[in-house]
C-alpha cells in the first residue's frame, strides 16, 4: 500500500480528550435505543390476546403449537400421583368465574345429562341411571391455572365407561361439555378416555355440594382446573373443536399438566 | 496504542440479544402469573407485567419460552462445543473470586476489554446455572404430571413455585447488576452489538 504524498505534516496524533464529547454522545444516543426498545416491549403490554393485531395472532399461533406439543408429550397410561385422604385441603377452595353464592340451584330429580353428537344412544341420564355404572374414587391434585392447588376426593363413573356405555366414537377428536352457568369446555379424546377421567358425581364420599359443580363435574387430574366443568348439564363427542369458556377467551386449549 | 479486536463472536451476540428478549419477556410476564395467585406477601406492581390479564401473560410466557429454551440450549452446545466457556470462564478459582471480589467492593477492580476477572466468570457461570434452574423448575411447574420426576425433584408443585420463583429472582439481580456495569462502563455497550471493540495493548 502506497503512502498517499501529502500531508506533508505529521498527522496529528488522535486523542481521546478531543472526541471525548462525541463518544459520550453516541453512548448516550445507544443507551437511548435500548431504552426505547424497552418501551417498545412496554408497548406490547397491551398486547393480551383480545383486538387480534399482529402480535395478538402470533401469541395465538404459539397457542395451537403448544396444544399440538402437550398433545404429543400427553401418556394415556401416566397417572396423576393420588394422594392420603389425610392430605385433603379442607376447606377446599370455590372457584368459578362468579362469587359463590351465584353458583346455580339444580333439583336433582329435574337434572338431565343430555348426550349429543357422534354417539349411538342419545337418550338423557338421569343421577340414579349414573349410579348404576360402575363408579372410580380418587384423591388427586387439583392445579389452577392461577398457580394455587389444592387436593381433593371424587368419585364418579369413569368418562370412558361412559363413552362406550352411550356407544361413542372414540376415534372422535374431542368431548365437549355444557354447564347450567353457561360455562362450558372440552377434552382431546386420549384425555376424556384417560383412566383417571371422571364424570364426578361424589367429593369427600358425598354427593356434590353445589359450590363443588352439583350435580356433576368433570374430573380430569391431567389438565388445569378450568378443564374441569362444574354443573354439566350436557356432553356431545364430535370431531369440531366445541372451544370453552376460558380457552376462547385466551387460555391455552389443551392445557395439560 | 490500541487496536480493533473482535471481543464477542457473531454467535455470542446473536444469542444474547435473543436471550435479553426472551428474558425480559419471561420475568415481565412470570410477574402478572404471580399475581395472580401470590406466594409471598407482595403484588408486582402492573407497570412491570407484560399480557395485561393472566390468560394474555400466559400466552407470552408459553410463547417466550420456546424462544429462551431453544436459543439457551443452542448457547450452551455452543459454548460447550466450541470451548467458548473454557476459554472465557476458566480457571475460575476461589481465592481469585475473593481476591477480585474484594477490589470490585473498593471500586478498584478495572475493566479489562476481552477478558473477565474472577467475579464476571463466576456471575456468568452462576447466571447459567440460574437459567438451568429457572427453566427446570418451570417445567416441573407445567407438566407436573407428565414430568412428575421433575415435580418431585423440586419437592412437590406448591414447592417448584417457590423454587422457580428463587431462580427468577437470582436473574433479575443479576439483570440488575449487569445493567449497573454497562451504565458505569458504557464502552462494553458497543462490542454487543458490532462485536468489536479496542484493545488496550501494553507498551513494553
Amino acid at each position: 500500500m502506497s503512502e498517499p504524498e501529502q500531508p506533508r505534516r505529521k498527522p496529528e496524533k488522535i486523542r481521546l480528550a478531543d472526541h471525548r464529547t462525541a463518544l459520550i454522545k453516541v453512548e448516550r444516543r445507544l443507551l437511548l435505543r435500548s431504552s426505547l426498545s424497552l418501551g417498545a416491549l412496554s408497548l406490547l403490554a397491551g398486547c393480551d390476546l383480545q383486538d387480534n393485531d399482529k402480535v395478538d395472532q402470533v401469541l395465538w399461533a404459539m397457542s395451537r403449537w403448544n396444544d399440538r406439543v402437550q398433545a404429543l408429550l400427553f401418556r394415556g397410561s401416566k397417572l396423576a400421583p393420588t394422594y392420603a385422604a389425610s392430605q385433603i385441603t379442607d376447606p377446599f377452595p370455590f372457584n368459578a368465574f362468579y362469587d359463590e353464592f351465584n353458583a346455580p340451584d339444580i333439583d336433582a330429580a329435574d337434572w338431565r345429562l343430555e348426550v349429543a353428537g357422534l354417539v349411538r344412544d342419545k337418550q338423557p341420564w338421569t343421577l340414579e341411571r349414573l349410579r348404576s355404572l360402575p363408579q372410580a374414587d380418587q384423591i388427586t391434585r387439583h392445579i389452577c391455572i392461577e398457580g394455587w392447588s389444592a387436593i381433593g376426593q371424587w368419585s364418579g363413573v369413569p368418562l370412558k365407561t361412559f363413552l362406550q356405555a352411550i356407544g361413542a366414537d372414540i376415534t372422535a377428536k374431542y368431548v365437549g361439555f355444557k354447564c347450567a352457568d353457561r360455562y362450558y369446555s372440552s377434552l382431546d379424546m386420549p384425555s376424556a378416555l384417560h383412566p383417571q377421567t371422571i364424570l364426578a358425581l361424589d367429593f369427600r364420599k358425598q354427593p356434590l355440594p353445589t359450590s363443588y359443580g352439583f350435580p356433576l363435574k368433570v374430573r380430569v387430574p391431567t389438565k388445569l382446573g378450568f378443564k374441569n366443568p362444574k354443573h354439566v348439564v350436557a356432553l356431545m363427542v364430535t370431531n369440531d373443536n366445541p372451544g370453552g369458556y376460558w380457552e376462547d377467551q385466551g387460555y391455552n386449549w389443551f392445557s395439560g399438566i | 496504542m490500541s487496536k480493533t479486536v473482535v471481543f464477542h463472536p457473531l454467535v455470542v451476540r446473536i444469542a444474547h440479544w435473543l436471550n435479553a428478549f426472551a428474558i425480559v419477556c419471561m420475568l415481565m410476564s412470570g410477574w402478572a402469573i404471580y399475581n395472580a395467585s401470590p406466594i409471598f406477601g407482595f403484588r408486582f406492581p402492573a407497570w412491570m407485567t407484560l399480557g395485561g390479564w393472566l390468560g394474555g401473560a400466559i400466552a407470552w410466557h408459553f410463547a417466550a419460552m420456546w424462544l429462551l429454551m431453544a436459543n439457551g440450549l443452542f448457547y450452551l452446545l455452543y459454548g460447550l462445543l466450541s470451548g467458548h466457556f473454557r476459554r472465557h470462564f476458566l480457571p475460575l478459582r476461589a481465592r481469585d473470586v475473593l481476591a477480585d471480589a474484594i477490589l470490585a467492593l473498593r471500586l478498584r477492580l478495572p475493566h479489562q476489554a476481552g477478558s473477565y476477572n474472577a467475579v464476571q466468570k463466576l456471575l456468568y457461570c452462576g447466571v447459567i446455572a440460574l437459567g438451568v434452574l429457572v427453566v427446570l423448575s418451570g417445567l416441573s411447574l407445567w407438566k407436573p404430571v407428565q414430568l412428575a420426576f421433575l415435580s418431585d425433584l423440586f419437592g412437590g408443585f406448591d414447592f417448584a413455585r417457590k423454587v422457580h420463583f428463587a431462580a427468577m429472582a437470582g436473574i433479575a439481580a443479576f439483570v440488575a447488576v449487569h445493567l449497573l456495569l454497562v451504565a458505569l462502563v458504557p464502552k462494553t455497550l458497543l462490542p454487543m452489538i458490532t462485536g468489536r471493540g479496542r484493545k488496550q495493548e501494553s507498551a513494553t
